[in-house]
């Protein structure tokens, strides 16, 4: 019967065989196995945070001419950006304006959409097909920005302008609305990992005490939850922050803050837009490059603060999870 | 020992010298690229052998990367600038323009628009937010969609050299980056108004400026306010009968003229 048993049965002793104390040579390798592969590892680890370091180096690099010649409040405050102008300008106050108009007129778009999403996944729609919709909702990660683009200026635009009567279709609300399904994914996903995560007993209390369904779900469960779904709101706002390709296509690219403020159906800008339209024109050395790499240190700075927000409350979901 | 080392940098020289004869780096305009494509297919054709890669990143890109030795043959929708000759001066580069191709930036309307004519003027004030309704010219009481190529496109530069005069664009001007994508946009929009090249007019309404309508003629002619010739710039004179010369003179030929205007571009010697 047993090939397998003899062989196990033999091994054992086979070993006792062998000295216990190590030759210099298989010391020595043993050695240099452990602290190369470490070393290896380690180098490999510490590329990817390098890159992170050097990207960061590079850009504050690279717009301290800007920063050197022109005052920060000046940049920040002023709007007009004038690039190419005999006397150049650069004000980024628009251009900062039109990235959080965009992102956060596609969270107030997303975020309902995404936390209910997620709850119904969790919570209400059977485990067979959330494993379907689950990944259906995340192949929307997937679709290249630019074919959003397209969709946004050869769908959308058109429809905006007949149904909705604005003048222009490529405008603030039409960038948000692509940029909201792009950050779905983004808040779907992570909104119900956390979800899910919390566990049938919280629940189940929840129902002892008489409570129905939909207050066990706004009442115990999201609030329970809220550390995982501020993270993944985060995180889709980060996604719609840095996104340039689609808000370059869809946006108008008009430098200029929406007046009324709250009129989306006009024109505007992004900071990421700006750096991927200019970069290309802009001469090696020129005063113009060094301010867009400022509008990148800008963006970095956003972003970073973002994550760091993220990260604090990602920790503080798993930290209550533990306790639970 | 000497000759050890210099036979192995000959060794390591040899094939890399007749491969490089053999190839032409092109970079630069996004508006010159289709005729680059075009002769580029054209010449590979004939000799394939000869490796010929086009990139198109923008006339100052182009420039740069002549400067700094990157390509043999910059594209550029506009001349080099005083500065841009300097620095390739500067670094030994002695740029040497051929004009391959004449290229007229179109005012173009929405087709449903009345208005079939402007001045160079009324362009301006529209671009620098001094007329914002239709009315103001002759049109319908209707806002004007002022829509612009992207500051780092040739296209731009030939408008803002030739049309605005260093007055400023408005504010709300919208930008696309690309002539397709500005067509599409006054095909689709009512009050639009952009300028696109003369490949790019299917769908659109095209306006006369100043009283003259762009045509192959008043283009090829410069009488067209908006006409503007394509360049290919070289690092000096190239040398006779070298790839590169043949490719910088091929518009002179009747097959490189046909390719010029298959690309929507006005042969040079169309007056």
């Amino acid at each position: 019967m047993n090939n397998a048993n003899g062989a196990a049965t033999l091994a054992p002793v086979a070993d006792t065989r062998r000295p216990l104390a190590l030759t210099p040579t298989e010391n020595l390798k043993g050695y240099l196995g452990t602290h190369l592969g470490r070393g290896l590892l380690f180098f490999i680890t510490f590329s990817s945070v390098l890159a992170v370091l050097l990207i960061l180096v590079f850009v504050v690099a690279r717009s301290v001419a800007f920063f050197s010649t022109s005052s920060v409040i000046e940049f920040i405050v002023a709007r007009d950006w004038r690039p190419t102008a005999d006397e150049p300008v650069f004000g980024a106050l628009a251009i900062i304006a039109g990235s959080l108009y965009v992102s956060l007129a596609a969270l107030v778009f997303a975020v309902p959409l995404g936390i209910t999403a997620a709850v119904f996944l969790s919570d209400i729609v059977s485990w067979r097909i959330r494993n379907i919709v689950k990944p259906l909702v995340e192949i929307l990660a997937a679709i290249p920005s630019v074919a959003y683009g397209f969709f946004a200026v050869l769908v959308l635009a058109p429809w905006m302008q007949q149904h909705l009567g604005f003048s222009t279709g490529t405008n603030a609300l039409n960038a948000a609305l692509i940029l909201a399904v792009m950050a779905l994914p983004t808040i779907v996903s992570v909104a119900e990992d956390s979800i899910s995560a919390l566990g049938r007993e919280l629940r189940e209390a929840s129902y002892s005490c008489g409570a129905t369904r939909f207050e066990t779900m706004t009442k115990v469960v999201i609030p329970a939850a809220h550390s995982g779904i501020i993270a993944a709101v985060v995180l889709g706002m980060m996604r719609a922050i840095g996104e340039t390709m689609v808000v370059w296509m869809a946006s108008g690219n008009a430098t200029q803050i929406p007046h009324p403020w709250w009129d989306l159906s006009q024109s505007i800008r992004t900071m990421t837009a700006t750096i991927a339209g200019e970069m290309g024109e802009a001469p090696e050395a020129s005063l113009h490059r060094s301010a867009l790499f400022a509008v990148g240190v800008l963006l970095l700075v956003m972003t970073l603060g973002l994550n760091v927000v993220s990260e604090y409350f990602l920790s503080r979901a798993k930290k209550a999870l533990g306790k639970a | 020992m000497r000759t050890v080392i210099l036979s192995v940098i000959a060794v390591c020289l040899l094939p890399g010298a007749p491969a490089q004869a053999e190839a032409l780096r092109i970079d630069g305009s996004t508006t010159v690229g289709p005729i680059a494509d075009a002769f580029a297919e054209y010449f590979k054709s004939i000799d394939p052998k000869l490796e010929i890669t086009v990139k198109k990143t923008g006339s100052g890109d182009g420039a740069a990367a002549l400067i700094d030795g990157r390509c043999d043959i910059a594209t550029m929708s506009r001349f080099m600038k005083d500065d841009e000759f300097a620095k390739a001066v500067g670094n030994k580069v002695m740029p040497v323009a051929w004009t391959v191709a004449m290229d007229g930036v179109c005012v173009v309307v929405h087709p449903s628009n009345p208005v079939s004519k402007l001045t160079s003027a009324q362009v301006r004030d529209i671009y620098s937010g001094k007329i914002t309704n239709w009315s103001q010219v002759g049109g319908p009481s209707m806002p004007i969609v002022v829509i612009s190529r992207d500051t780092s496109s040739g296209t731009y530069e030939t408008f803002e050299t030739l049309i605005m005069k260093k007055q400023p664009m408005a504010a709300g001007v919208e930008y696309v980056n690309a002539n397709p994508q500005a067509q599409t946009r006054v095909k689709t929009t009512q009050g639009a108004i952009a300028y696109v090249g003369l490949g790019f007019l299917e769908g659109v309404k095209v306006l006369s400026i100043d009283g003259i309508k762009p045509s192959r003629q008043t283009v090829a002619n410069g009488t067209y306010p908006l006409s503007r010739p394509l360049f290919l710039f070289t690092n000096g004179f190239p040398k006779l009968g070298s790839p590169l010369y043949r490719f910088v003179t091929f518009y002179l030929s009747e097959k490189g003229q046909e390719l010029v205007e298959a690309k929507g571009f006005v042969p040079l010697t169309n007056y």
